[in-house]
């Protein structure tokens, strides 16, 4: 029973979803607009720039080596630092409250800044390359996971501080085996929005200032008007995002599943 | 209160050590200048009737996008999240539109739309719909069943179980949601001034008249402007949530 809701829910969701890119087909091919490519040409062209590779090499292509791999490169560095950045300082700043009431102004005011606006700067102290876009993707998707580590930490059930401290738990330890712990879930959440705010910014900073990449193939392919290999970046960044989302929420259920399982208990 | 008071603490001793570090030259002031230097250049700007123009018109942009977002989410929310099976359907397109940056589509916007005010509109809505909408689906999950189901043993219609019991549970959560929006909003059309160089809005008026002329100040004074603004909204919209939804505790 369990397994055939599943497999009706499966099908359902992408029956629509053949359904969608059906109609797109039809529409594409009624209306005959460069600008509009129809699915399948945008697979075909897909296929052309990065599957086009010999069997041994699971079929992708030499350019998987220009566009895709810097690309992935830096989101998952980007993403890294500032994951490791914003859990070390958020959990910082929930265990010392006036600490974190000090740095709320400057937080918020931080994170309402485009990131895109600092580019131009990025790119005076860090010239084009690498480095630029890893600081742009940094500044950017830092903030989300921040400030839900400053919320896990300070949501450490009261029971379990009280309990620590009868133990006469070590700091260290209290921080690692207690507050971590208690922190992860909403800490995970932030690194999912964090994850969504770095494919955007890395998507930016290619668009601005790079040789390689999604973004500068799309800006290039736009010049030229070059319009199905434009949309099979956008497909790709597309796919690429549900991909690594899809990666980091089954990490979370790995994870977090005794987190579930109590919950499941509590009611 | 004495938060708030500890908060403008803390941003005015951040603001001394930055004015100290581009004092001491320990950040390069032609590459990063300091606060006094940046805050000067804010005057100048708003004393330009240009950027007032440009300034006005991002705003306007912005309060149509987040307004759009929320007219086509808010109804759309509502409708997958009472039928499980339209939802479960539409999950798949969903998930893949939802990871397409908009920034991504400028170029493609531009040719389909030509280039004016309504490409940034047309971008911070599709961008600033899915914080609305996944919240509203959320908040209608977490409706407590008790209450519905006293509503149902009151015999009381459907149209008004839905209007005087899940609705003002699903508030907070959308207000939640159209305070992300606000800000996704506002970074994207930011965004897009800046990158697709239409010339209306203060993102263009800081590319065109700052970083192509290599004024980082002027980059600076931008930036602090769309914090601002930025932040002004944001703690806006957390007050009215915290002084007129406060019933429902804290929204995720």
């Amino acid at each position: 029973m369990f397994a055939n809701s599943k497999l009706t829910a499966f099908v359902q969701r992408w029956l629509v979803f053949a359904i969608f890119v059906l109609v797109w087909q039809w529409a594409a091919t009624a209306t005959n607009n460069v600008v509009f490519p129809t699915p399948l040409a945008i697979i075909g062209r897909v296929q052309q720039l990065w599957l086009n590779g010999p069997p041994s090499r699971l079929f992708l292509g030499s350019g998987i080596n220009t566009d895709v791999l810097p690309s992935v490169g830096r989101l998952a560095g980007g993403w890294a630092i500032a994951s490791v950045i914003g859990i070390v300082l958020g959990i910082a700043l929930g265990l010392v409250p006036v600490l974190a009431d000090y740095a709320s102004a400057v937080l918020a005011f931080m994170r309402a800044v485009p990131p895109v606006m600092l580019v131009p700067v990025f790119l005076v102290l860090f010239h084009i390359g690498t480095p630029m876009q890893l600081a742009t993707i940094v500044f950017g998707s830092i903030w989300p996971v921040l400030l839900n580590s400053v919320d896990g930490a300070r949501s450490v059930d009261p029971i379990k501080v009280d309990t620590a401290r009868a133990y006469r738990i070590g700091r260290v330890r209290w921080i690692v085996s207690v507050v971590l712990p208690a922190a992860s879930p909403k800490i995970f959440a932030g690194l999912r929005i964090n994850l969504a705010f770095a494919l955007i910014l890395m998507v930016v900073s290619e668009l601005v200032g790079s040789a390689d990449g999604v973004g500068y193939q799309i800006t290039n392919a736009e010049g030229t008007f070059d319009y199905r290999t434009m949309w099979a970046g956008i497909a790709l960044v597309s796919v690429l995002g549900f991909v690594l989302n899809r990666l980091l929420v089954a990490v979370e259920n790995r994870a977090l599943a005794w987190h579930h399982s109590t919950r499941l208990l509590e009611g | 209160m004495r938060k708030s008071v500890r908060g403008i603490v803390g941003l005015l001793i951040f603001l001394c050590l930055w004015q100290l570090a581009s004092q001491l030259k320990l950040i390069d002031p032609t590459f990063v200048p300091g606060p006094l230097q940046v805050a000067g250049r804010v005057g100048q700007l708003f004393g330009q009737a240009e950027f007032r123009v440009d300034f006005v018109a991002t705003v306007l942009a912005w309060l149509i996008a987040t307004l759009a977002a929320t007219a086509i989410a808010v109804p759309l929310g509502l409708l997958l999240g009472s039928l499980p099976l339209l939802r479960n359907a539409t999950s798949a397109v969903v998930d893949l539109l939802r990871p397409i940056p908009s920034v991504t589509l400028i170029p493609l916007v531009l040719t389909a739309f030509g280039d004016g005010a309504q490409i940034k509109i047309i971008l911070a809505t599709f961008a600033s719909i899915w914080p609305i909408l996944f919240n509203v689906i959320y908040g209608l999950r977490e409706v407590d069943p008790l209450f519905v189901d006293t509503a149902r043993a009151f015999r009381t219609s459907r149209l008004r179980t839905a209007l005087a019991v899940r609705l003002p549970y699903v508030t907070p959560f959308a207000l939640t949601g159209i305070r992300m929006s606000a800000a996704i909003s506002l970074v994207v059309i930011v965004s897009t001034e800046f990158l697709s160089n239409s010339g209306i809005g203060f993102g263009s008026f800081v590319v065109i008249n700052g970083e192509q002329s290599g004024d980082i100040p002027m980059v600076f004074g931008g930036v602090v402007v769309a914090g601002i603004l930025g932040a002004a909204v944001n703690s806006m919209l957390q007050g009215v949530q915290n002084r007129w939804f406060s019933w429902v505790g804290k929204a995720a």
